[in-house]
């Protein structure tokens, strides 16, 4: 199991919660558990989201590993100019 | 000047390796071509043939399209065709509809300047006398230009029925997107502080400012084939977008990046390139499109306007207990993510136990926001640091002191959600706290302004391909269009790589056919990304280069390493062989196996963050309200400085586009909802004679996502220069200004207030 920390604004999708537990080995199998395990946050994750593990921001990639005790953020997708 | 910092943990390739070309100034390899005029830009192509096309925009800020009659400019002499959104094809996703909208209205305009109908004609004058004739019937309908006016329930409605998610009970259908970010109980965090200050601050939409406009040429055969010709920031992106907007497929779309005279963000989006298309699609001729300036200040995206609330506690030593913003921002009529960048990053510079940020974009009768520098950041952090400069000023504490007490480092949890890696805040803080500058006598009617930023740096999607040839040199393509000297820090870290002399590379930007995908020239991402794509296809060519080696001296290709640009045996059985050069290697290379390549392809990540400090003085005349700036330093972490001069110009760049931001630039909009000053001459932007030499102090705390340890440095320049222009003015004046620009009506006005 890994912990995910949502952003705030993404309690309405959890149940108030911002500290949630999946069970995934990399990034691609943590976004589909949270959209299996919270429905609401299905389409967010669709429109693009993007992970830190351990400090490091990833934009899109399935296959990053994530190990038990990685701190695992959930980010909305940004950009720069 | 560049600081070399050594403290801290980061890869051993880092701390050992010893750079012969990277950190050198070699001279700029587009030098040439733009002093002589021999480099092409947007509006240098011609084709035979080509047509002229412009736009019709609306007049009105709000309106339903009722009716268009496009027939008698059809029957124009020399008119060839004419398009309207009739002409596209509808997209899928809302977020390229939007874009599509907003390169031709859809039913309504949604501000002073949106586009309605194009007409392609044989020349400018009978494209224009051609949208004379054409009859545009439309309901006007009420209209907003101010963000908080916006959020109120009697605020028109721009998007009716349109259902924006994840947006809180209690919001107008004008929020368009809504984020919180934070940690800790900011409660109990205010109920630590020995005093708190709350304020309340407004900043005006400002231009990115480039100098050439937006300009494109593209052409359709009847074959269905297309080329664009165009000045942007991310040719793939045009393709792509073009291609969907006119309903082909991609591949049958080749476009060419021009060399760009500026995008900061503002060309990161499409706006004439579809439009020319699917002209060239109706006329069969080659289709040229320029933007007057005025277009480009009612019509091309400016960054947002923002109001924002912020409350800060702290103890009377200086720590912070607690820290909360409410960014509002307004980004036009579309929706945008740039308030959510403002709530990510507004308290990022700093370790609290206890922060909240909230922030709201809302929808207004405003031209589509596009990106600038660092989007949403200067805005935000120009509020905190405001606050900060306040609180130290009421408890008499040295401002740079507290930043360093309260400076995010390696393990703090950030505002916005991941723990730090290795970063250079306290580096540069210290820096600038050890420089002359900040020691410097001031005189009568001037202060100094201290401010941090911080922005995040992207990396994405990269292709890079490189061709050793026959002669010992070295071709390379990227596909990143070069807005602030890629072509040059590629090739340094191409020849560093292969260990050859820099001027025996050459890059070139390639065209959407060249190579693999690349993303837009944005987030200051290309020295990163474009540089470790650089250097693998650097590695692979070396790999390639010792196995001919190894097959010309007949031993393993295990037993070969490279070393200065050389082949050598290594190892105790491996022989004894004199080096083989690249030269010498690619000399023989069709007789060992044929050409000599390397390429990489990678959706690149670890970019690394970025700080930097500002320090100025600036000098406020009481009688005038005018405020010049007298002295300018920039502190900022690099990572590694591929090409310091490059690096510099960044830093010093970022601070001019604040600095104008600060004291001069701002959208002016009448009760009529159009725009008052669409030019350069009543939208003041800062030249060289306003300005002081502005300083640049490299830090270089390497990245360790990258072989070099770069960071990206294109943005975080633009970010301090608010608040420490308005931490300085606020000081020379004796009031605290909660307003951007900084304009001399208004100087004066807050003087007089506070008398």
């Amino acid at each position: 199991m890994v912990k995910v920390n949502l952003w705030g604004s993404l309690r309405s999708a959890t149940g108030g919660l911002t500290e949630v537990e999946v069970d995934a080995k990399n990034t691609g199998e943590m976004l589909k558990a949270l959209a299996k395990k919270y429905p609401a946050l299905e389409l967010i994750i669709e429109g693009g989201v993007s992970v830190a593990i351990d400090g490091q921001i990833y934009k899109e990639a399935w296959f990053t590993p994530i190990k038990p005790d990685s701190e695992v953020v959930l980010m909305p997708y940004m950009k720069g100019g | 000047m560049v600081t070399e910092y050594k403290e801290g943990s980061v890869g051993a390739e880092l701390g050992q390796r010893e750079f012969k070309v990277v950190g050198t100034r070699p001279p700029r390899p587009d030098g040439v071509d733009k002093v002589t005029g021999r480099a092409l830009f947007g509006a240098d192509l011609t084709a035979p043939g080509m047509l002229h096309a412009t736009i019709l925009r609306s007049p009105h800020a709000h309106a339903k399209i009722v009716s268009i009659d496009t027939s008698a400019a059809l029957a124009m002499d020399g008119v060839k065709a004419v398009v309207t959104s009739d002409d596209f094809v509808k997209q899928g996703g809302s977020g390229n509809q939007d874009t599509l909208d907003n390169c031709m209205a859809r039913g309504k305009v949604f501000y002073d300047g949106h586009a309605v109908v194009a007409v392609a004609a044989t020349s400018v004058m009978v494209a224009n006398a051609a949208l004379k004739l054409i009859k545009v019937e439309y309901e006007i309908l009420p209209h907003e230009t101010d963000v908080d006016a916006a959020m109120l329930d009697s605020a028109p409605v721009l998007h009716a029925g349109r259902k924006f998610r994840n947006i809180p009970e209690g919001n107008n259908a004008n929020v368009s997107g809504f984020w919180e970010f934070g940690h800790g109980d900011i409660d109990e965090g205010f109920a630590k502080a020995d005093i708190i200050v709350e304020r309340s601050f407004k900043t005006a939409a400002t231009h990115q400012g480039y100098i050439e406009p937006h300009a494109t040429l593209a052409t359709m055969g009847p074959d269905g084939r297309g080329e664009i010709w165009v000045s942007t920031q991310g040719h793939y992106m045009v393709r792509d977008l073009s291609a969907a907007f006119v309903g082909m497929e991609t591949s049958q779309l080749r476009v060419t990046a021009a060399e760009i005279g500026g995008g900061f963000g503002g060309k990161t989006t499409v706006y004439l390139e579809p439009v020319a298309l699917a002209l060239s699609k109706k006329s069969g001729r080659p289709v040229k499109m320029v933007m007057t300036r005025e277009e480009v200040f009612r019509a091309s995206g400016p960054t947002t306007s923002s109001s924002t609330d912020v409350k800060i506690g702290m103890t009377k030593d200086g720590r912070i207990t607690a820290g909360q913003a409410k960014p509002r921002y307004q980004g036009g009529a579309y929706p945008n993510i740039t308030a959510m960048l403002g709530a990510m990053t507004a308290f990022a510079s700093y370790d609290l136990e206890a922060v909240q940020t909230q922030a709201w974009n809302v929808l207004t009768n405003r031209p589509k926001q596009a990106a600038y520098r660092a989007p949403g950041a200067p805005m935000a952090i120009y509020t905190v640091e405001s606050v900060i400069d306040e609180l130290c000023q009421k408890l008499d504490l040295d401002p740079i002191e507290v930043r360093l007490m309260n400076a995010a480092k390696k393990g703090t949890l950030s505002s916005y959600g991941p723990t730090f890696d290795e970063i250079g805040l306290v580096a540069t803080l210290e820096a600038a706290k050890a420089h002359p500058h900040y020691a410097a006598p001031l005189g009568p009617n001037q202060g100094r302004g201290v401010s941090c930023g911080f922005w995040f740096n992207f990396a994405g999607n990269t292709s890079v391909s490189m061709g050793i040839n026959e002669d010992g040199t070295v071709s390379v393509i990227e596909g990143n269009p070069d807005i602030g000297g890629s072509r040059a820090s590629i090739s340094m870290m191409a020849a560093e790589e292969l260990g050859i002399p820099f001027d025996k590379v050459r890059t070139i930007v390639g065209d959407t056919n060249s190579i693999g995908f690349n993303d837009v020239t944005d987030g200051s991402r290309v020295t990163f990304s474009v540089g470790l794509a650089t250097i693998k296809a650097a590695r692979a060519a070396i790999q390639n280069m010792c196995g001919r080696a190894a097959q010309v001296w007949g031993i393993d290709a295990d037993a070969v390493d490279w070393v200065d640009g050389a082949a050598v045996p290594t190892g105790h059985n491996a022989g004894e062989f004199p080096p083989m050069t690249l030269a010498e290697i690619a000399a023989d290379s069709a007789k060992t196996g044929g050409p000599i390549a390397g390429h990489h392809e990678v959706n690149a990540d670890g970019a690394g963050v970025s700080f930097g400090v500002h320090l100025v003085d600036v000098e406020v005349d009481p009688e005038t309200g005018f405020t010049e700036i007298k002295r300018y330093t920039v502190f900022q972490d690099a990572g590694k400085a591929i090409h310091p001069d490059y690096v510099e110009g960044q830093m010093q760049g970022g601070a001019v586009q604040g600095i104008g931001w600060a004291l001069n630039e701002e959208y002016i909009y009448g009760e009529d909802g159009k725009l008052q000053n669409a030019g350069f001459l009543d939208y003041r932007i800062p030249v060289a004679s306003d300005l002081p030499m502005i300083d640049a102090v490299i830090l270089e705390i390497p990245n360790p996502g990258h072989p070099y340890g770069v960071r990206g440095v294109g943005e975080t320049g633009i970010v301090p220069p608010l608040a420490a222009v308005a931490n300085g003015v606020s000081h020379a004046a004796g009031v605290r200004m909660s307003e951007l620009p900084m304009s001399p009506p208004r100087i004066l006005a807050a003087i007089d207030g506070a008398k």
